[in-house]
């Protein structure tokens, strides 16, 4: 009642007189804002990091799905990258200049054979030095331990020519040269039995006996190669070798066709001239044409390229969640606070800048434990599966890049519910 | 210099065509530098739409407005973000951020003045805490304060960036007698000594003595104004 009773008479209030002191104009209004500066973005991302680091176990579970989506991702690209470098490891050895294979060839694995006149033919350009016929085919190769029989890469050549060229080879030509004689690819996976143990425990020069197709093959020498999609394991052998194991191929039809040039020539000028020479049973490539061409097959002709790039969809679209649900949630539940925000002044962009820097910000946080992980699990799956895992930098950026963008976009779909907090539904 | 607030033959409606319900009919109001002036009525008189609308919280629609020299019927909506800086919102809730502390609570509203430096701002917050009571709180979290001490920073928060203008909406809603009584005047003193008038809606009869006018509204009419306790005053 007291308080009612001074306000009570015609509006004469005990500090009226104040009204018109001079200290009852309005205060200034505020100096002019400096232009953008450091505080752009550094304060919306102090801003979003303070509001992170309050909810932790939402702060641990946010950077847990980014590190998720991290690793899912590494390891798809990871598989993906082992895939093509071991799927093209065979053709990537070949120290030739250009090749000839049969336009109808998809894949070193299933070649189509073609004439080897046409290697011959071939010789007729002053500046082709050497023309090598490269035999491809695939064999069953005995298990010597449990008799279990497995397909084998079969390379025949002559190893003398030095047109391709593997680790391990060149100890072993004299070797090679003998009736019925392999080299076996030692990284070939383990369901061929124990061989690089087998071979490394006999006494020095003498040979392992194994069963290739259907003749009995000695083992003289270990290579490296490396097991791909197509073929488990591989083994070299020369010419006249290959055609005994591999009985029903006719000497007269070639597979590849390795040119080595004489030296200064111009590998492009020469496969113009060949392609112009010889028929249209052959195309004449370069060797990063024949490597990318192999790639090719395994990127677009099988399903397995697109399974790796899905599988990181996959991953990225399941972080994208994670980090959207986070987002979403620290915006409904600070809804109030946010809409206060606005009231004072905050504009939306800034809002979103907040925002933006929460999701950058779970990004980062997320990518870094999530590469250390993905690392060490390419070096116990390289391990196991014998692929050619790694981490490389290149991956690590384009990762990089992919966590930031996904975290981005997550963003930019949470920063709609920001419209929701309206200033004007506070009161 | 003209008044901090001038409305003139302001009408708003929620709702278009045959649903439009107006909520404001042809009110003027008018402000003047220092001046406290309560705006009380009934629910749904219109008082919350018309202190959005000073607010700069919403669009004009019809009739005139000027709050701190900016022309509000024909201002941006980056004019009227802009124009919210230099007013100082005090709401029924404290609507403090949690995850921050008092201090940096307060030292938000003065964030976007690109000019201050960190410890500038953090200077000011702290200062401004001190002047609401609160000096031995600044570093506390929202949720380690009493209803009344949350209130008290949100004044601070109001106040600390030199608003040309107050505007608050129940502020004591929330609050005990006791609290209520001490948050508003805390407001009246510390606005009157920087010069800024405020715009206080309220229906709480307890803190009706700290305005200089009572502003009474009814169907989106003003009543009864410069006129106080005529016809607003409740009846107790």
């Amino acid at each position: 009642m007291n308080e009612l009773l001074r306000v009570a008479p015609g509006g004469l209030l005990p500090w009226a007189p104040e009204r018109a002191g001079p200290e009852t104009l309005p205060a200034a209004p505020p100096p002019p804002r400096v232009g953008p500066s450091l505080g752009f973005v550094s304060l919306p991302l102090r801003l979003a990091w303070r509001q992170l680091r309050a909810e932790k176990s939402r702060l641990a579970s946010a950077i847990a799905g980014v590190m998720f989506a991290c690793v899912l991702v590494f390891m798809q690209l990871g598989f993906r990258a082992a895939l093509f470098d071991s799927a093209t490891a065979l053709l990537a050895n070949m120290k030739a200049e250009l090749f000839l294979i049969h336009p109808l060839t998809t894949a070193s694995f299933r070649p189509e054979p073609f004439s080897r006149v046409r290697a011959y033919q071939t010789l007729a350009d002053p500046e082709v030095a050497q023309a090598v016929p490269v035999y491809l085919a695939q064999a069953t190769f005995r298990n010597p331990v449990d008799g279990s029989r497995r397909a084998v890469q079969m390379i025949g050549f002559d190893p003398e020519s030095g047109a391709v060229q593997f680790d391990g080879l060149p100890p072993l030509l004299d070797a090679l040269k003998r009736p019925d004689t392999v080299a076996f690819d030692g990284l070939s996976r383990p369901e061929f039995g124990p061989i690089a143990q087998m071979f490394s425990a006999l006494p020095a020069g003498e040979a392992l006996p194994v069963q290739i197709g259907n003749r009995r093959v000695d083992i003289v020498g270990l290579v490296s190669i490396g097991p791909s999609f197509g073929a488990d394991g591989n083994a070299v052998t020369n010419e006249v070798n290959f055609r005994r194991i591999i009985s029903e191929r006719r000497p007269t039809h070639t597979d590849l066709v390795a040119l080595r040039l004489t030296p200064g020539a111009d590998p492009a000028a020469v496969q113009a001239r060949l392609r112009a020479l010889l028929p249209a049973d052959v195309t004449v490539m370069t060797h990063a044409e024949l490597v990318a061409h192999e790639r090719n097959y395994w990127e677009t002709a099988t399903p397995i390229g697109f399974i790796f790039a899905f599988g990181s969809l996959m991953g990225l679209i399941v972080g994208m969640v994670i980090v959207y649900q986070i987002l979403f949630s620290d915006i409904s539940n600070h809804l109030r606070e946010y809409a206060t925000l606005k009231a004072i002044g905050y504009s939306n962009f800034y809002l979103a800048r907040v925002v933006m820097a929460a999701a950058l910000i779970l990004a980062g946080f997320g990518f870094l434990p999530g590469a250390v992980v993905s690392a060490l699990m390419y070096d116990a799956i390289g391990a196991a599966t014998f692929l050619p895992l790694g981490m490389t930098m290149d991956r690590g950026i384009a990762v990089f890049i992919m966590i930031f963008t996904m975290c981005g976009v997550a963003g930019l779909l949470a920063m709609r519910k920001l419209r929701a907090a309206n200033p004007a539904d506070m009161f | 210099m003209s008044a901090p607030v001038v409305m003139q033959d302001v009408t708003y409606a929620y709702g278009t065509g045959d649903l439009a319900r107006p909520v404001l009919r042809s009110v003027s109001l008018r402000i003047e530098p220092g001046e406290i002036v309560l705006l009380t009525g009934p629910s749904g008189s219109g008082k919350t739409t018309l202190l959005t609308l000073v607010g700069a919280l919403r669009a004009m629609q019809q009739g005139a407005a000027s709050v701190l020299g900016l022309d509000l019927a024909r201002a941006s909506e980056s004019a009227r973000t802009g124009l919210r800086s230099r007013i100082g919102f005090i709401f029924q809730q404290h609507n403090l951020l949690g995850f921050l502390t008092a201090r940096q609570n307060v030292a938000m509203a003065l964030e976007l003045d690109g000019g201050t430096t960190e410890a500038e701002r953090l200077a000011r917050a702290g200062d401004m805490l001190a002047a609401v009571g609160l000096a031995e709180h600044t570093e506390k979290w929202p949720d380690k304060l009493s209803g009344g001490q949350r209130q008290r920073v949100a004044v601070a928060r109001a106040l600390v960036g030199k608003p040309g203008l107050v505007l608050a909406d129940e502020p004591t809603a929330a609050l005990d007698k006791q609290s209520g009584q001490e948050v508003v005047h805390l407001l009246r003193d510390l606005a009157k000594s920087r010069g800024a008038p405020i715009l206080l809606v309220t229906h709480d009869p307890r803190i009706l003595d700290v305005a200089d006018r009572i502003v009474s509204m009814e169907d989106g009419r003003i009543v009864a104004a410069d006129q106080p306790m005529t016809s607003s005053a409740p009846a107790s």
